[in-house]
């Protein structure tokens, strides 16, 4: 059956037109964002609809760079989206080794309890956090970020290493320990080199959703210098006018570490790993 | 080497008692099966051995120390895996080194017990070679290796030859016969298949819900299986049981066929008459205890299978040795082998085993 929808030409070309539409949809933003960041402020109202601008510059990326407060924001957001990556990552992959290996009294109630945090709309819980945060002195600290986006996405992260857990056959921990290694040992030489992926697969989830996240950083943060970059953004909407050049080069600069970072954890993302560990 | 004994074994999940009463003694250097229907508990009884699965009362012990709390990693057994269960990510030298790389041997001494195993195996040639470039017979033989090389106490196979197809089972099958020989350790087997357990066994255990149904050598397990369940288990192709009701000396069949048995123990108790296809002899129509009409015949060179029909008793089957003429729709008379027939009571207990035909 696949044969006669791969020769059929009217499929096929139905098919790209869909690949086609998608990713013009999905992409057509990211084109507008660096076409506006481009364009020199002069012609950003007259050519407005233009596909693509008269002229080109960079003087929105320089002033972006030199002039304004970017750069520190930049830093603040690395620091917290890897914080918030490394700690979450961490204590995922410990509750998800659990939740797959182990019974223990309580998991049912943790897992629904974990589920159940999933289920709130955060604006609820901001003026808690805000106060509790408050409280503990953190308010303008990078790492009251840190804590709060851990908690955050600790839930997802462990059902998400849970599930990659469980795609390693219990046999291969059952057969190091039987050939001499402690439970950890086992964890340490045999699951988690399989399980990269899967590590990979969490960090650069949490790193891009730290990195993008904006309504906490707005409550908990409200000084310059501990602004993170979504925050950061908003000091081009001033009173009067909208500094849309230098905003949208910012925006295009922030989309770098991002691809970055999943092109370096990309290789650890490729599937199949894991084949030919049993069944023959 | 290792002398294993298990006494008044049980586990439990939660409430659920899966095994109980379990008593087994596994002398050194003994090859044992355990072999039962899926779901009967032999895997969990491998893995209580090895560790792997805790054991909720009684106790294991090696060589009379107690086991019971060992971890795996301290009670120095050998496990092979249906999975194989090579490490994905290791080559096969390390796969098979990986034993002797947690103790912390030394890398030189290391490889070469690796090449020796490697030797034995055949698989010199793959040590640079990763568990998915391999095929299924040449995995099964690196998770050999790898439990070779250790020099354990004792090794243990779970189903290691039912991801193989059917050639290649045979000659693993040999393969795992000589190096026991060669090793002479003590190994326990679990398998479901009946010719594994025959071919390899010293000693046989059938296991049933979570019971030891009988323990002994393949050929008393044939010759004498202490029930129904085993009766039917061990031996291929299936033995046929008829429904019989006790007469005087003998039993009498649902045809009205009187079987004429002495030396029984208690045939007031007969339920059931059990005998093997190939205990079955085919006579010309008319001259046998009873006539039956063929309907399927199935030639497979050295044996013929009949799958005949009796009036009054049903379908049967019969086993000859060698090619013989007969058609479906020929109609045969049939005589029981007497002193194989086996009788057994309405709860499936042998009343004996061997019968000699009265006069």
């Amino acid at each position: 059956m696949s044969d006669t929808t791969r020769r059929n030409p009217m499929l096929m070309m139905g098919k790209s037109a869909a690949i086609t539409f998608y990713l013009t949809f999905a992409l057509f933003p990211l084109y507008w964002l660096l076409k506006i960041a481009l364009t020199p402020d002069r012609l950003i109202f007259t050519e407005g609809t233009n596909l693509a601008p008269s002229e080109i510059t960079f003087s929105n990326f320089t002033s972006v760079l030199f002039k304004t407060d970017f750069l520190s924001y930049f830093g603040n957001s690395l620091i917290v989206s890897l914080g918030t990556a490394a700690v979450t990552t961490v204590i995922a992959a410990g509750a998800g080794y659990a939740f797959s290996r182990f019974h223990f009294s309580g998991k049912k109630i943790i897992i629904a309890v974990m589920l159940i945090t999933q289920m709130f709309p955060l604006l609820m819980i901001i003026a808690p956090i805000y106060k509790i945060i408050a409280s503990f002195g953190l308010l303008n600290s990078l790492s009251s970020l840190i804590i709060v986006y851990t908690a955050f996405n600790i839930p997802f992260a462990t059902f998400l290493m849970q599930s990659f857990f469980d795609g390693i056959p219990r046999d291969l921990e059952e057969a190091a320990m039987m050939e001499g290694c402690t439970r950890f040992q086992a964890l340490r030489k045999v699951v988690i080199p399989l399980t990269l992926p899967g590590l990979g697969a969490t960090l650069g989830f949490v790193f891009t959703a730290a990195w993008s996240e904006l309504l906490f950083a707005l409550m908990l943060i409200s000084k310059n210098d501990t602004m993170t970059f979504p925050v950061g953004l908003l000091t081009f909407v001033s009173k009067f006018s909208v500094d849309w050049g230098q905003m949208m080069a910012a925006g295009v600069l922030a989309l770098i570490p991002s691809c970055l970072f999943f092109i370096f954890i990309q290789r650890y993302l490729v599937q199949g790993l894991t084949s030919g560990a049993v069944k023959g | 080497m290792a002398r294993m004994e298990i006494k008044n074994l049980m586990k439990r999940y939660g409430q659920t008692e899966v095994m109980r009463d379990i008593n087994l003694d596994i002398k050194d250097g003994e090859f044992i099966v355990l072999v039962g229907p899926s779901g009967c508990g032999k895997s969990t009884l491998l893995r209580m051995i090895a560790g792997l699965e805790p054991i909720s009362g009684g106790e294991f012990l090696i060589d009379g120390l107690r086991m019971n709390d060992m971890r795996p990693r301290d009670r120095d057994i050998a496990m092979v895996f249906q999975s194989y269960a090579l490490y994905p990510h290791m080559d096969v030298e390390r796969n098979m080194g990986f034993s002797m790389e947690i103790r912390g041997d030394d890398k030189i001494k290391r490889k070469q017990r690796v090449l020796e195993a490697a030797k034995v195996l055949g698989l010199e040639n793959l040590l640079s070679r990763y568990p998915k470039e391999l095929s299924g017979g040449q995995r099964q033989r690196v998770a050999m290796g790898r439990a070779i090389i250790r020099d354990p106490r004792a090794f243990l196979f779970d189903e290691p030859l039912s991801n193989l197809d059917a050639s290649l089972r045979v000659e693993m099958r040999l393969e795992i016969a000589r190096l026991h020989k060669r090793l002479g350790a003590t190994m326990v087997y679990v398998t479901h298949d009946q010719v594994e357990a025959l071919t390899l066994a010293d000693r046989i255990v059938v296991l049933e819900g979570g019971n030891i149904q009988q323990v002994g050598s393949p050929l008393e397990l044939y010759e004498r299986p202490a029930n129904r369940f085993v009766a039917q288990f061990i031996g291929s192709p299936t033995m046929n049981i008829i429904p019989v009701s006790p007469a005087k000396n003998g039993v009498t069949l649902a045809n009205g066929t009187k079987i004429s048995l002495s030396d029984m123990l208690d045939l007031n108790a007969a339920a059931e008459l059990g005998i093997r296809p190939e205990h079955i002899d085919v006579l010309p129509y008319g001259t046998g205890d009873f006539d039956a009409e063929s309907e399927v015949v199935e030639h497979l060179g050295s044996d013929t299978n009949l799958f005949v029909r009796v009036d009054g008793i049903g379908p049967l089957m019969v086993r000859v040795h060698g090619n013989v003429p007969n058609q479906p729709g020929d109609k045969i008379g049939l005589r029981f082998q007497l002193h194989n027939t086996h009788i057994f009571s309405a709860d499936g207990q042998s009343l004996g085993q061997r019968i000699t035909l009265a006069a």
